[in-house]
């Protein structure tokens, strides 16, 4: 697939500001050639903002960024040749056919109409839409909108895709079928750059994750180290109406001290009356953490074992939660 | 399919894309705006009511002067010149200028879809997104002007000119359905939004249809619009074409000096309009 150098996108130090926002603080994405990038972040982090510089789309204010060897600044031209670009956003005719919609965007890459042609029908096969081919895109579902726009982008097989953001807002089989498509590809050498709101899809597909927030990169590592710097599962537990919650508070930071977790780790969340701790024994020592709740007289009302989220990933992180990202960002 | 048939097609496609690349610029431009013309021309008929819409705005205003103002605008013209002729020419000037809004909405449109930074992330020439969008808007152009001409025969419109008037009035007003697309480009580019362009771009193009001589002789305006108002371009294309269809006013050099006007109107809204579509993304 054309690129054999060690990284195949490489951008360094890249700043972007609108105005008074500023979006990319300086920022580095190295991603190994034949692997696949989660860039990790929530809303306003600057995942797109990152994505349109390495594809051509915006001019950073500072910063290096090539892509399979192309420096992306300097030759335009040709970096759009070897990147697929994915969109937040599907960015597909909506009064065209899907197949239509190929045949344009291959006529525009210099394919010949008849190569074209016959492109577009095999990509259409690739991705299930056969059936749907010579229907306006009006007509598709949001997964099937989202399938075509990323067909689109692999028209002439580019070695480097950028993702951003290809599962949010579909439903949880057609993200389980976007996976699979994206697996396919990086089995067949395709590099990829996604961004992501969801841990999950980053710790599924990506080999390498980086975590950015408010325009700086504040983690990165594979999936299994991410996680073992967020300490495991989690213990949810809600306590009943009028409960005092400063004690259940200390109590359980107490408790939770025997764990091996420090007093700060344990939060509450008071109009839901519901307190979040890690759990390092994970679901192994579920019994006893029942054991061990009812042992400082906290009974609670619900309680459930889960798997960390990305809000976990930012409470651990930042310190704050992803919600309270806008505005200055501080967290009381 | 294979996927070893897969990657010899693809070695095949990327050998195919590279040759093709190679070709001069100015043949990708036309290749690339050829595709482009296509496909905006492929959405008309399935956007039929909009065409409609476009179509019959002019048709209105047609029909409205010659029933409602022609009687007095006949009052401010000569002995024998025929008000229906006069108004007539107005109205399909005024329909071109308003077609040229129909670029900045459609490149709007193709922000508002997505579709816009697809075509700038593609190795393609830009510029043929907006003269595509432009060869599409010329070919609804010279349908609503063909269909609005038709309408006027109905209603009395009665030109004098020959053949070959007529050929020089279709090519003034084709330059000038030219000019105004590239406007309503810079228009659609810089204001960026459909409803900005729909209201904004709108408002701004109509008082140049109207402090005009196209609905009357400029003499009839106020003092300090007159000097304006008689000396603009598209008050040149108006005239020149009323001049080439009905005999009068004479022509004179007023159709070189709208081709004057208008070409060097193009040699700066054109670099202007490929300026605007780089740096959409900020
Ligand atoms: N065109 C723009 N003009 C002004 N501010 C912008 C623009 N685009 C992005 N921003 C700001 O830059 C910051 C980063 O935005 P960006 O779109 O890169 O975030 P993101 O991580 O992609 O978020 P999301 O998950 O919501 O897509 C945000 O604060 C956003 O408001
Ligand atoms: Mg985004």
């Amino acid at each position: 697939m054309g690129y054999s150098g060690e990284y195949a996108v490489r951008a360094t130090g890249l700043k972007k500001s609108y105005g008074e926002t500023q979006a990319l603080k300086g920022v580095d994405i190295h991603v190994k050639t034949g692997t696949v990038l989660g860039v990790l972040g929530p809303n306003g982090a600057g995942k797109t903002t990152a994505v349109r510089i390495l594809t051509t789309l915006l001019q950073p204010d500072a910063g290096t960024a090539e892509v399979a060897g192309v420096d992306v600044l300097a030759h335009p031209d040709q970096a759009r040749r070897v990147i697929g670009l994915s969109g937040q956003y599907a960015a597909v005719d909506e009064i065209l056919t899907g197949r239509e919609n190929l045949i344009m965007f291959g006529q525009l890459y210099g394919l010949p109409k008849s190569i074209a042609k016959a492109r577009a029908t095999e990509l259409l096969a690739q991705f299930g839409l056969t059936a749907a081919g010579d229907r306006i895109l009006k007509t598709y579902s949001g997964g099937m909108r989202r399938r075509l726009d990323l067909a689109a982008s692999l028209i002439v097989a580019p070695p480097v895709l950028v993702l951003d953001e290809p599962t949010t807002g579909l439903d949880p089989r057609s993200r389980a079928d976007m996976w699979q498509v994206i697996e396919n590809l990086v089995s067949d050498g395709t590099t990829v750059l996604l961004t992501t709101q969801y841990l999950e899809e980053a710790d599924r597909l990506a080999n390498e994750i980086v975590v950015i927030d408010h325009g700086l990169v504040i983690a990165k590592g594979t999936a299994d180290e991410l996680k073992t710097q967020l300490g495991g599962e989690r213990l949810d537990i809600s306590v009943a109406d009028g409960s005092n919650l400063a004690e259940v508070e200390q109590s359980l930071q107490q408790l939770a001290s025997t764990w091996g977790i420090a007093g700060n780790e344990v939060l509450v969340e008071p109009h839901t009356r519901r307190f979040t701790v890690p759990y390092p024994a994970g679901a192994a020592g579920l019994m006893q953490a029942v054991r061990d709740l009812d042992s400082v007289g906290i009974h609670p009302t619900d309680f459930s074992l889960r798997r960390p989220t990305l809000d976990d990933v930012f409470l651990q992180l930042t310190g704050h939660a992803a919600e309270d990202m806008e505005g200055d960002g501080s967290y009381e | 399919m294979s996927s070893t048939d897969l990657t010899n097609d693809v070695r095949l496609s990327s050998a195919l894309n590279l040759t093709a690349r190679s070709k001069p610029r100015f043949v990708q431009l036309l290749n690339d705006s050829f595709v482009i013309g296509w496909r905006n021309l492929l959405r008309v008929p399935r956007q039929i009511d909009w065409l409609i819409g476009v179509t019959i705005m002019p048709l209105m205003f047609l029909l409205m002067f010659r029933y409602i103002f022609a009687g007095t605008v006949q009052m401010t013209l000569p002995q024998g010149v025929s008000a229906v002729n006069y108004l007539v020419v107005g109205i399909l000037l005024q329909g071109i200028v308003f077609s040229g809004m129909n670029t900045g909405y459609g490149l709007a449109m193709d922000a508002k879809e997505g579709l816009m930074d697809r075509f700038r992330s593609l190795p393609m020439q830009h510029l043929a997104v907006v003269l595509g969008r432009i060869v599409a808007d010329m070919a609804i152009a010279i349908f609503s002007t063909v269909t609005t001409i038709l309408v006027a025969f109905a209603v009395g419109f009665r030109p004098t000119a020959n053949l070959g008037e007529w050929l020089a009035a279709i090519g003034i007003m084709g330059l000038t359905a030219f000019v105004f697309c590239w406007l309503g480009a810079v228009i659609g580019l810089a204001l960026k939004t459909v409803e900005a362009v729909s209201s904004i771009g709108f408002s701004a193009i109509m008082p140049l249809t109207f402090i005009s001589s196209a609905f009357i002789s400029t003499d009839f305006l106020p003092s300090w619009l007159q000097g304006f108002a008689a000396n603009q371009p598209f008050s040149l294309s108006v005239n020149a074409t009323r001049g080439l269809l009905n005999g009068y006013p004479d022509v004179g050099n007023t159709a070189w000096l709208a081709v004057m006007w208008w070409l060097g109107t193009l040699v700066v809204v054109i670099p202007l309009t490929a300026w605007l579509f780089e740096k959409r993304g900020e």
